[in-house]
């Protein structure tokens, strides 16, 4: 079976090729890193994955189910949650509200019964709150639990989105420089909980990150891109010391 | 001959729609800032216009360039004490901001000047054009001319001057213009005037055609629709979407059941949305994550 | 200061947190019920109209307040709620039903006109809801066989079960049950999983959709049930008035509603309660304090929408979080007393947050 697979995708925006015919091959169980100088399209790649783009070509495989045209709110369904490089919270409710869109998809009351309040709404938020204690737990957030987003330090916040991607059970984690924005400490804290992600939990990450440190400490497998095109494909070892990676990061002509 | 003088009074009728959208596109461009009392700028630019030339009896030129001084101060102390405040604050505040301001100017107007309707007395008032057979008020071709005048005055201005230049610097990329030394604050303020500039131009030239109270601000509402037409980010596209506006609104009034003229406006502003959800000229692009 | 000391999930849904709100909710609605014996018709009247104000505002608060969708055409669900109420009963229907088919009318319109709109965010909503309520006044204003046109249309005395609501209080009771039934299914709302998608759009439409929130149908849903209240808010406003002409819903009605929820303090419940006490007074302080100013002053035409206008521009500058904000304040004073420190609320001062690209 496939897990997921990236096939010669490439977008254009208004006539710029943002990605070129680019591919990979994610498996399961494993931590999948995109590097690549500022420009190069890693992000872009998220917004394909996660359908907010249309790809020019190419073809996108998720457990052997081509999702190139799904609607970009029916991607979290299959198992597919992602955080983004800004942090997209919703900023005037609380961490305990933001957890619980995370359990969106698994909420199945109509909307009358929701506007009163019906017996099995009731049961149905007690029982996602179960679920998100969880989260809560496994992240430690218990002391922020009934603060507004909009209150909360930067490093807190990228935890939180952490946990909304977490809190809809994903097989597959999009983490959009989950250390961007944070100190030595938070950066070594975000290292672990991917690795705990990966260990305890058996998600899959696919992520894009600039800390080398973080890469190579939790990557299994490196992509390098440029211009919208791959450079290297390999462990983290290999693509740090590629000639065309460092030229790309440092400029030619220079010794490293 | 009948299709040819609907014509020319839509087009006519179109140009103010495009001038009153201009305003608003000049300021949203620059400010993200949607004015809701543009239309009460002309309002007052017109009884400005009536009180220089019909009540203080002044030569119609020189009561033309008080007006668009007087309201180009205006505008500029209006960004200055009240707007530019509200700078970052949710699109929905300043919505309501700016209708208020419409509330006050309507019940400033109707303070100072009355609520009697006016009418403004031009050198061409009454006056008739014929062309060729054709009969037509000259008080529509003034503003045809005018709106003409007026365009090429301003695409000069943004092409040529610093001044300009700076303003759409400004309007891109607010962070770089400032750190390129384009003092920002003042370019707003500048870009309000020149807003209120063009209310007062258009002002001045619907005095003549329609009557001046201060109801008269309303006609702004329709101009929402030319601005959203040509794309709410383009200069061209507010004057074609008012001209769209206007034609389509005096064929409407002249072929079509009474009651349509009135929202032959939002009719076709919901058409071009369905077909092209940002407007013919779109330049507002999604948000990028 | 209270602290409530969480013991379980169920404290996190209930509607009344606490012993306190029961108490002083109690004591609210204890007031509401014997005001018609203790205060004059008069005012009784003017309550009423108030809770009218409210049932729209609640409307209109789960639009603008909770989906962040701003719409400026709102007096059109009015008009629709109004005008289907007065032509059921003209038609024999009786009141309860044809109330019931006033709200379930602008529900249906509601979830309609969101199809054109649902791509649309920020300024375009506006104006286009804007659109919407014109054309919605052009076509009462031209269909004579139902509406009556320009010349208007009566509107009978609602009667229940053979009896009629002929006087004041009748009317206020009515008002207050529909603004109750409307308040709770409100509450209900929010604190469910459709009112946290609502939230979740207001936010951030893009991230919403990430979490597997289907953008057009929430939409619609929150236009259909905030048309659905206004509707009825304009049901109840169409026996207020007793003679129905379209000029009653102009835009004038659409600004002032949506005045009324950011006057209240925008994405609050209480909000939209405190807007429609705000909105109702206000014209009565006016005429009050037109007495007491000069006569040059006091008699100044447009003095009304122009204190008006006054009052909003200070409001959205200084107090953006509207009256709710000031009360919250207010309380955290006296709940920290002597600790209170200015700077609690103070806002961070942002850069243009633009919508744009760069």
């Amino acid at each position: 079976m496939t897990f997921f697979k990236a096939e010669n995708i490439s977008i254009d925006f208004g006539g710029i090729r943002a990605v070129n015919d680019v591919s990979f091959d994610v498996e399961k169980g494993t931590i999948f890193t995109i590097v690549g100088p500022n420009g190069a399209g890693k992000t872009t790649i998220f917004n394909i994955i996660s359908r907010i783009y249309n790809l020019t070509e190419g073809r996108i495989i998720f457990e052997d189910k081509d999702i190139t045209r799904l609607p970009a709110h029916q991607v979290v369904n299959l198992g597919i949650a992602r955080t983004f490089q800004n942090i997209e919270l919703f900023e005037h409710a609380t961490v305990l509200h933001n957890l619980l869109i995370g359990r969106h998809i698994y909420c199945r009351s109509t909307f009358f019964s929701d506007l009163f309040f019906l017996p099995s709404v009731k049961r149905m938020e007690l029982e996602l709150r179960r679920k998100v204690e969880d989260v809560i737990d496994f992240l430690d957030l218990q002391h922020y639990r009934n603060q507004l987003i909009q209150n909360l330090p930067y490093g807190v916040r990228k935890i939180v989105e952490l946990g909304r991607a977490l809190c809809t059970e994903p097989k597959l984690l999009l983490l959009d420089e989950p250390a961007s924005g944070l100190n030595v400490d938070e950066t070594e804290n975000m290292s672990f909980w991917i690795d705990d992600i990966k260990k305890l939990l058996g998600i899959s990450v696919i992520m894009v990150e600039h800390n080398m440190n973080l890469v190579s400490q939790v990557s299994d497998h490196v992509l390098a891109i440029n211009y919208g095109r791959v450079l290297a494909d390999g462990t983290p070892k290999e693509v740090q010391t590629n000639p065309d990676v460092i030229k790309a990061y440092l400029g030619e002509d220079k010794d490293v | 001959m009948e299709f040819l003088q609907v014509l020319i009074t839509g087009l006519g009728q179109g140009c103010l729609y495009g001038l009153i959208a201009l305003g608003f596109v000049l300021i949203y461009k620059a400010t993200e800032i949607v004015n809701f009392a543009q239309g009460d700028l002309l309002m007052l630019g017109a009884f400005f216009a009536v009180t220089y030339i019909g009540i203080l009896d002044l030569p119609y030129w020189l009561g033309f360039l008080l007006t668009i001084i007087s309201m180009a101060v205006f505008g500029y102390l209006l960004d200055m004490l009240v707007i530019r405040s509200m700078i970052g604050e949710s699109q929905l505040s300043i919505i309501i901001l700016t209708i208020s301001i419409g509330f006050i100017l309507r019940a400033v107007a109707g303070g100072i000047w009355g609520s009697d309707i006016l009418s403004l007395e031009t050198p061409y008032s009454g006056e008739m054009a014929n062309i060729e057979g054709l009969v037509i008020g000259q008080e529509y071709l003034v503003v045809i001319a005018g709106t003409i005048v007026l365009s090429v005055i301003l695409f000069l201005f943004f092409k040529f001057s610093s001044l300009g230049i700076a303003m759409q610097a400004s309007s891109q990329n607010q962070l770089a213009a400032y750190y390129m030394g384009v003092p920002v604050k003042r370019v707003f303020s500048l870009i309000w005037a020149i807003s209120a500039l063009v209310a007062a131009v258009a002002g001045t030239l619907m005095a003549p055609i329609s009557l001046v109270d201060p109801q008269m601000g309303f006609i702004g509402i329709k101009a929402f629709a030319a601005a959203v037409i040509g794309g709410f980010g383009s200069l061209p596209g507010a004057l074609i979407g008012g001209l769209i506006i206007g034609i389509s609104e005096q064929l409407a009034g002249t072929y079509l059941p009474t009651g349509f003229q009135e929202i032959t406006a939002y009719l076709i502003m919901f058409l071009v949305l369905t077909l092209r959800p940002k407007g013919l000229f779109a330049q507002i692009q999604q948000k990028k994550v | 200061m209270r602290i409530i000391f969480k013991t379980s999930y169920l404290q996190d849904i209930k509607l009344l947190k606490h012993n306190g709100y029961i108490f002083w909710y109690g004591v609210l609605l204890f007031a509401l019920l014997i005001a018609p014996a203790v205060l004059g018709e008069f005012y009784i009247g003017e309550m009423a109209f108030i809770f009218i104000y409210a049932i729209a505002g609640l409307g209109l608060m789960i639009l603008v307040g909770f989906t962040g969708l701003p719409s400026l055409g709102h007096a059109a669900f009015m008009a629709i709620g109004a005008y289907a109420n007065a032509y059921f009963l003209h038609k024999g229907v009786p009141f309860l039903i044809s109330i019931f088919l006033a709200g379930l009318i602008s529900f249906g319109v509601g979830a309609l006109i969101t199809v054109p709109l649902r791509r649309m965010t920020g300024i375009y909503f506006a104006i286009a809801s804007l659109a919407f309520a014109i054309i919605v006044e052009e076509i009462i204003a031209h269909w004579k066989s139902v509406t009556g046109g320009l010349g208007g249309m009566s509107v009978d005395n609602p009667v229940i079960f053979g009896f009629e609501l002929d006087s004041t209080w009748h009317f206020y009771f009515l008002c207050l049950a529909i603004l109750l039934a409307v308040l709770y299914c409100t509450l209900n709302l929010i604190r469910s999983p459709s009112g946290r998608a609502f939230i979740a759009i207001r936010d951030s439409e893009i991230s919403a959709e990430s979490m597997g929130i289907n953008l057009s149908i929430y939409k619609i849903k929150s236009f259909a049930i905030s048309g659905c209240f206004t509707g009825l808010a304009g049901a109840l406003f169409a026996h207020r008035l007793s003679f129905l002409t379209p000029d009653a819903f102009n835009f004038l009605l659409s600004i002032q509603l949506l005045m009324m929820v950011v006057v209240g303090g925008l994405g609050t419940v209480h909000g939209a309660i405190f807007g429609a006490i705000f909105v109702g007074l206000l014209p009565q302080v006016i005429a009050i304090a037109k007495d007491y100013l000069p006569p040059a002053i006091g008699q100044f035409p447009g003095l009304e929408p122009g204190l008006f206008g006054i009052i909003m521009v200070l409001f959205i500058i200084f107090e953006p979080m509207g009256l709710y904000g000031r009360w919250v304040k207010f309380k955290l004073f006296f709940d920290m007393f002597p600790l209170y420190r200015k700077a609690t609320f103070k806002r961070q001062k942002t850069y243009l947050k633009t919508e744009r690209v760069q």
